[in-house]
Protein backbone atom coordinates (compact mmCIF):
# COMPACT_ATOMS: atom_id res chain seq x y z
CA UNK A 1 0.00 0.00 0.00
CA UNK A 2 1.81 2.93 -1.28
CA UNK A 3 1.16 6.40 0.21
CA UNK A 4 3.10 8.23 -2.13
CA UNK A 5 0.89 7.99 -5.25
CA UNK A 6 -0.93 11.11 -4.48
CA UNK A 7 0.33 13.93 -7.21
CA UNK A 8 2.82 16.45 -6.02
CA UNK A 9 2.07 19.92 -6.54
CA UNK A 10 3.13 21.61 -8.98
CA UNK A 11 6.72 23.32 -8.38
CA UNK A 12 6.50 26.66 -9.81
CA UNK A 13 9.89 28.69 -8.61
CA UNK A 14 12.21 25.75 -8.78
CA UNK A 15 13.17 26.82 -12.72
CA UNK A 16 13.17 25.68 -15.53
CA UNK A 17 9.24 27.03 -16.29
CA UNK A 18 7.63 30.50 -16.03
CA UNK A 19 6.20 30.86 -12.40
CA UNK A 20 3.39 32.20 -13.77
CA UNK A 21 2.30 29.80 -16.11
CA UNK A 22 2.68 32.60 -19.19
CA UNK A 23 5.39 33.52 -21.67
CA UNK A 24 7.59 36.23 -20.61
CA UNK A 25 6.06 39.11 -23.10
CA UNK A 26 2.68 38.02 -21.54
CA UNK A 27 3.90 38.66 -17.73
CA UNK A 28 5.50 41.78 -19.01
CA UNK A 29 3.09 43.08 -20.44
CA UNK A 30 0.57 43.05 -17.67
CA UNK A 31 3.67 44.57 -15.43
CA UNK A 32 3.44 47.66 -18.47
CA UNK A 33 -0.21 47.32 -17.57
CA UNK A 34 -0.37 47.75 -13.46
CA UNK A 35 2.09 50.87 -13.83
CA UNK A 36 -0.58 52.46 -16.89
CA UNK A 37 -3.16 51.65 -14.31
CA UNK A 38 -1.12 53.64 -12.09
CA UNK A 39 -1.12 56.03 -13.93
CA UNK A 40 -4.34 56.83 -14.77
CA UNK A 41 -5.53 55.90 -11.20
CA UNK A 42 -3.22 58.92 -10.01
CA UNK A 43 -4.70 61.21 -12.76
CA UNK A 44 -8.06 60.20 -11.83
CA UNK A 45 -7.43 60.87 -8.29
CA UNK A 46 -6.43 63.90 -8.51
CA UNK A 47 -9.32 65.01 -10.22
CA UNK A 48 -11.27 63.36 -7.89
CA UNK A 49 -9.62 65.11 -4.86
CA UNK A 50 -9.76 68.59 -6.29
CA UNK A 51 -13.73 67.94 -6.91
CA UNK A 52 -14.23 66.62 -3.65
CA UNK A 53 -12.06 70.17 -2.62
CA UNK A 54 -14.75 72.30 -4.54
CA UNK A 55 -17.64 73.69 -3.24
CA UNK A 56 -19.20 73.28 -6.41
CA UNK A 57 -18.48 72.00 -9.98
CA UNK A 58 -19.76 72.48 -13.65
CA UNK A 59 -22.54 69.82 -14.46
CA UNK A 60 -21.26 67.50 -17.29
CA UNK A 61 -25.47 66.78 -18.14
CA UNK A 62 -24.90 70.90 -19.24
CA UNK A 63 -21.64 71.14 -20.19
CA UNK A 64 -21.35 67.51 -22.07
CA UNK A 65 -24.68 67.67 -24.28
CA UNK A 66 -23.99 67.41 -27.66
CA UNK A 67 -23.13 65.37 -30.66
CA UNK A 68 -22.38 65.58 -34.09
CA UNK A 69 -25.32 67.72 -36.71
CA UNK A 70 -27.68 68.27 -33.73
CA UNK A 71 -30.48 70.53 -34.10
CA UNK A 72 -29.70 73.98 -33.44
CA UNK A 73 -30.80 74.66 -29.34
CA UNK A 74 -31.17 70.88 -28.63
CA UNK A 75 -30.15 69.89 -25.51
CA UNK A 76 -28.79 65.50 -25.13
CA UNK A 77 -26.65 64.37 -22.33
CA UNK A 78 -24.80 61.44 -22.23
CA UNK A 79 -25.47 60.23 -25.96
CA UNK A 80 -22.71 60.84 -27.65
CA UNK A 81 -20.50 59.75 -25.09
CA UNK A 82 -22.51 56.47 -24.45
CA UNK A 83 -22.46 55.87 -28.42
CA UNK A 84 -18.42 56.31 -27.84
CA UNK A 85 -18.18 53.76 -24.53
CA UNK A 86 -20.08 51.16 -27.19
CA UNK A 87 -17.76 51.19 -30.28
CA UNK A 88 -14.94 51.17 -27.43
CA UNK A 89 -16.71 47.74 -25.88
CA UNK A 90 -17.40 46.09 -29.10
CA UNK A 91 -13.95 47.02 -30.53
CA UNK A 92 -12.68 45.16 -27.48
CA UNK A 93 -15.00 41.93 -28.44
CA UNK A 94 -13.53 42.16 -32.32
CA UNK A 95 -10.50 41.63 -30.85
CA UNK A 96 -11.70 39.27 -28.27
CA UNK A 97 -12.27 37.00 -30.82
CA UNK A 98 -9.11 37.62 -33.04
CA UNK A 99 -7.15 36.53 -30.22
CA UNK A 100 -9.65 33.52 -30.18
CA UNK A 101 -9.13 32.98 -33.92
CA UNK A 102 -5.41 33.02 -33.18
CA UNK A 103 -5.38 30.17 -30.73
CA UNK A 104 -7.34 28.01 -33.65
CA UNK A 105 -4.47 29.05 -36.14
CA UNK A 106 -6.94 30.77 -38.59
CA UNK A 107 -5.32 33.41 -39.97
CA UNK A 108 -8.32 35.39 -41.99
CA UNK A 109 -10.59 35.29 -38.94
CA UNK A 110 -7.81 37.47 -37.07
CA UNK A 111 -7.08 39.74 -39.88
CA UNK A 112 -10.61 40.31 -40.34
CA UNK A 113 -11.46 40.96 -36.40
CA UNK A 114 -8.34 43.43 -36.28
CA UNK A 115 -9.70 45.02 -38.84
CA UNK A 116 -12.98 45.96 -37.19
CA UNK A 117 -11.13 46.64 -34.24
CA UNK A 118 -9.01 49.31 -36.16
CA UNK A 119 -12.20 50.27 -37.21
CA UNK A 120 -13.37 50.57 -33.92
CA UNK A 121 -10.54 52.29 -32.91
CA UNK A 122 -10.40 55.18 -35.74
CA UNK A 123 -14.34 55.82 -34.87
CA UNK A 124 -13.32 56.40 -31.55
CA UNK A 125 -10.80 58.51 -32.10
CA UNK A 126 -12.64 60.73 -34.69
CA UNK A 127 -15.74 60.83 -32.18
CA UNK A 128 -12.80 62.37 -29.16
CA UNK A 129 -11.55 64.62 -31.65
CA UNK A 130 -15.29 65.82 -32.27
CA UNK A 131 -16.14 66.28 -28.92
CA UNK A 132 -12.57 68.25 -28.14
CA UNK A 133 -13.19 70.59 -31.01
CA UNK A 134 -16.38 71.36 -30.27
CA UNK A 135 -15.95 72.04 -26.87
CA UNK A 136 -13.15 74.32 -27.70
CA UNK A 137 -15.54 76.27 -30.32
CA UNK A 138 -17.48 76.61 -27.02
CA UNK A 139 -14.73 78.32 -25.55
CA UNK A 140 -13.03 75.54 -23.49
CA UNK A 141 -9.35 74.34 -23.50
CA UNK A 142 -5.96 74.01 -21.44
CA UNK A 143 -6.15 77.43 -18.99
CA UNK A 144 -10.04 78.40 -20.05
CA UNK A 145 -13.22 77.32 -18.80
CA UNK A 146 -16.14 78.95 -20.28
CA UNK A 147 -18.54 76.82 -17.89
CA UNK A 148 -20.04 78.28 -14.38
CA UNK A 149 -20.38 75.58 -11.75
CA UNK A 150 -23.84 73.89 -11.39
CA UNK A 151 -24.90 76.57 -8.19
CA UNK A 152 -23.87 79.48 -10.27
CA UNK A 153 -20.41 80.74 -8.69
CA UNK A 154 -17.27 81.08 -10.82
CA UNK A 155 -15.48 77.67 -12.13
CA UNK A 156 -11.66 76.98 -11.91
CA UNK A 157 -9.68 75.97 -15.08
CA UNK A 158 -9.44 72.53 -13.59
CA UNK A 159 -12.29 71.57 -14.83
CA UNK A 160 -11.13 71.72 -18.10
CA UNK A 161 -7.68 71.06 -17.57
CA UNK A 162 -8.41 67.86 -16.02
CA UNK A 163 -11.09 67.04 -18.89
CA UNK A 164 -8.35 67.33 -21.97
CA UNK A 165 -5.23 66.08 -20.14
CA UNK A 166 -7.13 63.07 -18.76
CA UNK A 167 -9.33 62.43 -22.14
CA UNK A 168 -5.87 63.71 -23.91
CA UNK A 169 -3.84 60.88 -22.79
CA UNK A 170 -6.38 58.19 -22.59
CA UNK A 171 -6.87 59.05 -26.73
CA UNK A 172 -3.14 58.83 -27.07
CA UNK A 173 -3.70 55.48 -25.85
CA UNK A 174 -6.18 54.37 -28.28
CA UNK A 175 -4.01 55.79 -30.92
CA UNK A 176 -0.70 53.66 -29.82
CA UNK A 177 -3.27 50.71 -29.49
CA UNK A 178 -4.49 51.23 -32.93
CA UNK A 179 -1.03 51.93 -34.16
CA UNK A 180 -0.06 48.51 -32.52
CA UNK A 181 -3.21 46.57 -34.23
CA UNK A 182 -2.00 48.05 -37.10
CA UNK A 183 1.61 45.87 -37.27
CA UNK A 184 -0.30 42.95 -35.85
CA UNK A 185 -2.42 43.33 -39.14
CA UNK A 186 0.76 43.78 -41.34
CA UNK A 187 2.33 40.67 -39.59
CA UNK A 188 -0.58 38.59 -39.75
CA UNK A 189 -1.19 39.07 -43.53
CA UNK A 190 2.96 38.65 -43.74
CA UNK A 191 2.15 35.05 -42.29
CA UNK A 192 4.53 36.11 -39.68
CA UNK A 193 2.87 34.41 -37.02
CA UNK A 194 2.01 31.28 -39.20
CA UNK A 195 5.45 30.80 -39.66
CA UNK A 196 6.32 30.90 -35.62
CA UNK A 197 3.74 29.17 -35.23
CA UNK A 198 1.58 31.11 -32.56
CA UNK A 199 -0.38 33.98 -32.79
CA UNK A 200 0.92 35.05 -28.76
CA UNK A 201 1.62 38.47 -29.92
CA UNK A 202 -1.88 39.13 -30.92
CA UNK A 203 -2.62 37.93 -27.37
CA UNK A 204 -0.51 40.67 -26.13
CA UNK A 205 -1.88 43.27 -27.95
CA UNK A 206 -5.37 42.22 -26.74
CA UNK A 207 -4.49 42.78 -23.35
CA UNK A 208 -3.12 46.74 -24.62
CA UNK A 209 -6.62 46.93 -25.88
CA UNK A 210 -8.93 45.73 -23.50
CA UNK A 211 -6.69 47.70 -21.35
CA UNK A 212 -7.66 51.51 -23.13
CA UNK A 213 -11.20 50.01 -22.94
CA UNK A 214 -11.26 49.50 -19.01
CA UNK A 215 -9.54 53.37 -18.73
CA UNK A 216 -12.33 54.54 -20.69
CA UNK A 217 -15.30 52.44 -18.72
CA UNK A 218 -13.14 54.66 -15.62
CA UNK A 219 -12.39 57.82 -17.37
CA UNK A 220 -16.23 58.09 -18.74
CA UNK A 221 -17.83 57.61 -15.53
CA UNK A 222 -15.63 60.02 -13.49
CA UNK A 223 -16.60 62.48 -16.34
CA UNK A 224 -19.36 62.34 -17.03
CA UNK A 225 -21.76 60.07 -14.60
CA UNK A 226 -20.86 61.09 -11.17
CA UNK B 1 16.20 31.71 -27.34
CA UNK B 2 15.00 28.87 -24.90
CA UNK B 3 11.37 30.06 -24.07
CA UNK B 4 10.37 28.89 -20.57
CA UNK B 5 8.38 25.64 -20.36
CA UNK B 6 4.83 27.05 -20.51
CA UNK B 7 1.64 24.19 -19.93
CA UNK B 8 -0.76 24.94 -22.07
CA UNK B 9 -4.41 25.05 -20.27
CA UNK B 10 -7.26 24.91 -23.05
CA UNK B 11 -10.99 25.16 -22.48
CA UNK B 12 -13.16 23.05 -25.10
CA UNK B 13 -14.10 25.24 -28.20
CA UNK B 14 -17.59 25.75 -27.68
CA UNK B 15 -17.44 27.12 -24.51
CA UNK B 16 -15.22 29.93 -25.45
CA UNK B 17 -17.70 31.48 -28.41
CA UNK B 18 -20.47 31.15 -25.68
CA UNK B 19 -18.39 33.06 -22.93
CA UNK B 20 -17.47 35.80 -24.98
CA UNK B 21 -20.59 36.29 -26.39
CA UNK B 22 -22.42 36.01 -22.33
CA UNK B 23 -19.86 38.40 -21.33
CA UNK B 24 -20.77 41.08 -24.54
CA UNK B 25 -24.29 40.91 -23.00
CA UNK B 26 -23.36 41.13 -19.54
CA UNK B 27 -20.82 44.44 -20.05
CA UNK B 28 -23.77 46.26 -22.99
CA UNK B 29 -26.44 46.18 -19.77
CA UNK B 30 -24.41 47.04 -17.11
CA UNK B 31 -23.52 49.96 -19.58
CA UNK B 32 -26.98 50.83 -20.10
CA UNK B 33 -28.30 50.42 -16.75
CA UNK B 34 -25.38 52.87 -16.01
CA UNK B 35 -26.35 55.24 -18.52
CA UNK B 36 -30.50 54.72 -17.35
CA UNK B 37 -29.56 55.67 -14.04
CA UNK B 38 -27.31 58.94 -14.95
CA UNK B 39 -30.67 59.82 -16.73
CA UNK B 40 -32.66 59.41 -13.82
CA UNK B 41 -29.94 61.61 -11.74
CA UNK B 42 -30.54 63.86 -13.72
CA UNK B 43 -34.15 64.71 -12.50
CA UNK B 44 -33.36 64.33 -8.58
CA UNK B 45 -32.63 67.21 -6.16
CA UNK B 46 -31.59 65.24 -3.01
CA UNK B 47 -28.46 64.96 -2.54
CA UNK B 48 -28.61 61.66 -0.29
CA UNK B 49 -30.26 59.93 -3.11
CA UNK B 50 -27.92 61.19 -5.65
CA UNK B 51 -25.05 60.12 -3.65
CA UNK B 52 -26.71 56.63 -3.47
CA UNK B 53 -26.91 56.57 -7.74
CA UNK B 54 -23.43 57.71 -7.87
CA UNK B 55 -22.59 54.30 -5.24
CA UNK B 56 -24.66 52.02 -7.61
CA UNK B 57 -22.97 53.32 -10.54
CA UNK B 58 -19.15 52.98 -9.22
CA UNK B 59 -20.40 49.61 -8.04
CA UNK B 60 -21.56 48.63 -11.64
CA UNK B 61 -17.98 50.04 -13.13
CA UNK B 62 -16.42 47.80 -10.64
CA UNK B 63 -18.58 44.99 -12.13
CA UNK B 64 -17.75 45.99 -15.52
CA UNK B 65 -14.14 45.93 -14.69
CA UNK B 66 -14.20 42.40 -13.75
CA UNK B 67 -15.71 41.01 -16.36
CA UNK B 68 -13.01 42.73 -19.07
CA UNK B 69 -10.26 41.82 -16.27
CA UNK B 70 -11.84 38.54 -16.00
CA UNK B 71 -12.66 37.33 -19.32
CA UNK B 72 -11.52 39.51 -22.42
CA UNK B 73 -8.26 39.79 -20.64
CA UNK B 74 -8.35 36.20 -19.31
CA UNK B 75 -6.93 36.38 -16.26
CA UNK B 76 -9.49 34.20 -14.53
CA UNK B 77 -7.97 31.37 -16.35
CA UNK B 78 -4.66 32.22 -15.22
CA UNK B 79 -3.43 30.86 -12.15
CA UNK B 80 -3.63 31.85 -8.83
CA UNK B 81 -0.04 34.00 -8.42
CA UNK B 82 -0.67 35.72 -11.51
CA UNK B 83 -4.23 36.99 -10.40
CA UNK B 84 -3.13 37.99 -6.96
CA UNK B 85 -0.26 39.61 -8.60
CA UNK B 86 -2.81 42.36 -10.30
CA UNK B 87 -5.78 41.85 -7.36
CA UNK B 88 -3.68 42.37 -4.35
CA UNK B 89 -2.43 46.07 -5.48
CA UNK B 90 -5.36 47.46 -7.20
CA UNK B 91 -6.91 46.08 -3.63
CA UNK B 92 -4.62 48.61 -1.80
CA UNK B 93 -5.13 51.23 -4.62
CA UNK B 94 -8.86 51.15 -3.22
CA UNK B 95 -7.39 52.53 0.10
CA UNK B 96 -5.50 55.46 -2.19
CA UNK B 97 -8.44 56.76 -3.83
CA UNK B 98 -10.41 56.74 -0.40
CA UNK B 99 -7.56 58.67 1.28
CA UNK B 100 -7.30 60.67 -1.32
CA UNK B 101 -11.33 61.50 -1.38
CA UNK B 102 -11.54 61.98 2.32
CA UNK B 103 -8.31 64.34 2.05
CA UNK B 104 -10.04 66.48 -0.61
CA UNK B 105 -13.24 66.46 1.38
CA UNK B 106 -11.81 67.61 4.56
CA UNK B 107 -9.93 70.63 2.89
CA UNK B 108 -13.51 71.70 1.72
CA UNK B 109 -14.61 71.40 4.60
CA UNK B 110 -11.83 73.43 6.40
CA UNK B 111 -11.45 75.76 3.83
CA UNK B 112 -15.34 77.07 4.23
CA UNK B 113 -14.89 77.48 7.81
CA UNK B 114 -11.89 79.19 7.90
CA UNK B 115 -10.88 81.43 4.88
CA UNK B 116 -13.64 83.95 4.42
CA UNK B 117 -11.95 85.08 0.63
CA UNK B 118 -12.78 81.39 -0.47
CA UNK B 119 -16.28 81.42 1.12
CA UNK B 120 -16.90 84.51 -0.35
CA UNK B 121 -15.80 83.55 -3.70
CA UNK B 122 -17.87 80.10 -3.70
CA UNK B 123 -20.88 81.94 -2.54
CA UNK B 124 -20.77 84.49 -5.49
CA UNK B 125 -23.12 83.86 -8.14
CA UNK B 126 -21.68 84.83 -11.16
CA UNK B 127 -23.82 86.12 -14.55
CA UNK B 128 -23.52 83.41 -17.45
CA UNK B 129 -20.09 84.46 -19.56
CA UNK B 130 -21.72 84.83 -23.06
CA UNK B 131 -20.64 81.85 -25.20
CA UNK B 132 -18.07 82.39 -27.93
CA UNK B 133 -20.97 81.05 -30.11
CA UNK B 134 -23.82 83.37 -28.92
CA UNK B 135 -21.03 86.51 -29.14
CA UNK B 136 -20.65 85.70 -32.76
CA UNK B 137 -24.20 84.95 -33.09
CA UNK B 138 -24.90 88.79 -32.10
CA UNK B 139 -22.90 90.31 -34.36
Amino acid sequence: MSTTTATAPTKWWNGGRSPFNVEYGKLMMWYFLMSDAFTFGAFLIAYGTTRFAATSWPDPNKVFASYPLMPEGSHAPLVFVSIMTFILILSSVTMVLAVQAGKEMKKNTVAINLILTIIGGLAFLSCQAWEWTHLHHEGAWWGMNPFMNADGTQSTTGFTNFFFTITGFHGFHVFSGVVINCIMLIMTLTDKFEKRGHYLMIEKAGLYWHFVDLVWVFVFTCFYLI
Amino acid sequence: MEQAQVIHMDHPHTDVKKEIINVTIILSVLTIIELALGFTMMGIENQGTRLAIKGIIVILMLAKAFYIVGYFMHLKHEIRNLIMTIVVPLAIFIWFITAFLYEGNSYKNLKNRYDPYKVERSHTIVEKKESVKEAKKAE
